[in-house]
């Protein structure tokens, strides 16, 4: 790929952003939605353990914000169930993501949490948990020992629109913004909280308005923009760079899968996934921008999609591989300190709890 | 050296704490430039600066959140809740995030979420709380409750350095009714086992927090007018549990009573009394007895609140049923 970067004066960050980059954000957006695909067949297969949670239609915004971060300097996000493309961004790899939905023993999290639930401080990603709207705290407080520190890093927190009625929303998001955290929280407004639409979940009409409780800028874009994605992101992740705390960001999207696989969005308006899918796309929108724009030619995304498929297909060969979790593994790490709880009598071979203890002579003695 | 309170015993673990490692910080409402409600944190801020000692909104799930993340990251937060009754505002944060975090996601998270429990002090039913056994069933968590001056320096120390979560309970009723001379030196009490606070061969009391001076005072008593010689175990840890010193207690005396202020139905007295029928049921001579509060919201009045509450009066003709088995 030769280097070629876009001529005209910088007046949105990804101006700056070289053609490599920009071509970049592609491969990250068709590995993310390939990636579902490939589960989806996994699941169909039933080789997928428990629900399979898809983000089609939301590559654009979870690839695009995280792109966002600088990575060189330790920047951290917190995904949502919907942000497989920022993990992804953020270094997850396609094998720890299959392995994951399988249930294996060498999964990240050796079979104890769910699909994408994982992290890697290192990488810079926080494993989520189910409660929405808690990690908001939890990455105000990683971004406190940021400040605290006085290390220029970064944190980017994702909630969805149905999270914002949480009151983890509100505390973390407040305290974050009275302590001027490094904090950037996206609301990835995709039209609903599993099956309840936006207006039975807030009164207010944008939920970017809600930063003004907070004293703190709030900002919109269209989620299945990359770029403008990466814009608003960029600019957000830059000033708590420069120590000027947070920003809410709320990007517009559409959520064109249930809440998870078995989800039939019955409750959905006729024709409105069909809309989405065929006017606003954002890997389609994407393609028409990097070819009619940025004259990336159509088999060097040919050649990013054929690689996308063999990266997916050697993680699957080795998933398949992967030995199943160790039943007693489960008691390992629940602490650092005893390392293991104990099994439970029974499981053990002895005959009884009270045998260590058991009296010389008395009554009631159990001859069993 | 001079005898110093409960209170300014957990005050001086915070300092040296505080002073031992850069990463220990306290966050709180109100503890900072007042010192605290209860003046526990008085002087911190002075000392170590708004960074290191956060005055922080209305908002413990928020907060405590904020611990978590930034004990993911290495620092050690040790966390005030105003009275431990508003740690239920939290309970979300601390059950599902906090105790799965290392399991789930191999993320740390060392810190301390302390504050003032417990009754007798006439604070009704949202400042009087042992909301103890709320958290006594989340696997993850460690819950520390200290009786003493110098186990509650020593034990919020080991909590502070400890790398997995911990929840410390202090006894409001304590912070000043009682004083002790600290021992010399680096102080650290290890968390998980318990301590014989009277020694006896005929009733044992199990117990914890403010109950075990009720249950010496018992103890004194029954020695006095009936002979009984009654031992008195103070668990001070209660997850994890000290088993080995639950049965030791059981197999001495063969007669067991366990005393907690907290409320009976779900109690920390159920779950020993489990134990004890697990893996000491041979050695008993009698049926495990519980005194603890009413079933009821703590009431604010003087009479209402000492008739729920368990009194020396109850500990001692509990423990006469006992013996005469």
């Amino acid at each position: 790929m030769a280097t070629r970067t876009v001529s005209r004066a910088p007046s949105r960050p990804s101006d700056v952003l070289t053609l490599e980059q920009k071509v970049e954000l592609y491969y990250w957006m068709r590995l993310t939605r390939s990636l579902e695909e490939r589960l989806v067949n996994l699941y169909r297969q039933t080789k997928v353990v428990g629900g399979l949670f898809r983000s089609l239609g939301q590559e654009a915004d979870a690839v695009g914000s995280a792109f966002a971060l600088d990575r060189t300097a330790g920047d951290i996000l917190s995904p949502l169930i919907r942000n497989l493309g920022s993990m992804l961004v953020q270094g997850a790899q396609p094998l720890e993501i299959i392995r994951q939905y399988m249930a294996k023993g060498d999964s990240p999290t050796r079979g104890r949490e769910l699909n994408i639930h994982f992290g890697d401080t290192v990488r810079g990603f926080v494993g989520q948990i189910s409660h929405l709207g808690d990690m908001v705290p939890v990455m105000a407080g990683v971004t406190l020992s940021f400040k605290m520190r006085g290390e220029q890093r970064v944190g980017l927190v994702y909630v969805g629109d149905g999270a914002t009625s949480t009151g983890a929303f509100h505390e973390g998001i407040n305290f974050a913004a009275v302590q001027r955290c490094p904090l950037v929280v996206i609301v990835e407004n995709n039209g609903y909280a599993y099956s309840t639409p936006n207006t039975k979940q807030s009164a207010v009409k944008e939920f970017k308005d809600k930063a003004l409780a907070y004293g703190i800028p709030g900002v919109r874009a269209d989620g299945n923009d990359v770029l403008a994605t990466y814009d608003v992101t960029r600019e957000a992740v830059d000033r708590a760079r420069r120590g000027e705390g947070v920003t809410l960001i709320e990007l517009m999207t559409y959520r064109r899968k249930g809440h998870a696989e078995h989800d039939n969005q019955s409750y959905v308006p006729a024709g409105e996934i069909d809309r989405w899918e065929k006017q606003n796309d954002p890997i389609d929108r994407y393609v028409r921008v990097l070819l009619e724009e940025l004259h990336v030619e159509k088999k060097e995304l040919d050649a990013i999609d054929a690689r996308v498929t063999a990266e997916i297909d050697a993680a699957t060969d080795l998933a398949e591989q992967s030995p199943a979790a160790e039943p007693t593994d489960a008691l390992v790490g629940v602490y650092a300190q005893p390392p293991e709880v104990d099994p439970l009598w029974y499981r053990t071979g002895v005959r009884s709890a009270v045998e260590k203890n058991e009296r010389a002579a008395g009554w009631g003695t159990f001859n069993g | 050296m001079a005898e110093i309170t409960y209170l300014e015993a957990i005050r001086e673990a915070l300092f040296e704490e505080m002073e031992r490692d850069s990463n220990v910080f306290c966050m709180g409402e109100d503890i900072g430039a007042y010192g605290g409600a209860f003046k526990v944190t008085e002087g911190l801020m002075a000392k170590y600066g708004e960074q290191r000692v956060i005055d922080t909104p209305i908002s413990e799930a928020g907060f405590v959140g904020a611990a978590a993340g930034a004990s993911h990251m290495g620092m050690r937060p040790v966390v005030e809740m105003q009275f431990i009754d508003f740690i239920s505002c939290a309970y979300d944060m601390l059950t599902n995030y906090i105790a799965t975090a290392r399991y789930r996601a191999f993320l740390p998270c060392p810190l301390v979420v302390r504050g003032p429990s417990g009754g007798y002090v006439r604070g009704g039913p949202f400042h009087s709380q042992n909301p103890e056994a709320a958290f006594l069933h989340t696997p993850g968590l460690k819950i520390v409750y200290p009786a003493t001056a110098s186990d509650a320096k020593g034990l919020l120390k080991a909590a502070i350095r400890d790398d997995d979560p911990v929840l410390f309970f202090e006894h409001k009723y304590l912070y000043r009714r009682i004083k002790e001379e600290m021992p010399q030196g680096d102080h650290v009490v290890p968390i998980g086992k318990a301590r014989i606070a009277r020694e006896g061969t005929d009733v044992s009391i199990i117990t914890y927090a403010a109950t075990v001076w009720k249950a010496l005072e018992a103890a004194e008593q029954l020695q006095k007018e009936d002979g009984l010689s009654v031992e008195v175990l103070d668990l001070r840890t209660l997850l994890p549990m000290d088993d080995e010193a639950i049965v030791a207690t059981v197999k001495k005396t063969n007669r067991v009573m366990i005393v907690h202020e907290d409320t009976r139905t779900g109690g920390v007295a159920g779950e020993i009394t489990a134990r004890i029928n697990e893996h000491a049921f041979e050695w008993l001579d009698a049926p495990i007895l519980r005194v603890t509060a009413a079933d009821v919201p703590l009431p604010f009045a003087p009479p209402l609140e000492d008739y729920v509450l368990p009194q020396v009066t109850d500990i001692v003709s509990v423990a006469r049923r006992l013996a005469a088995y």
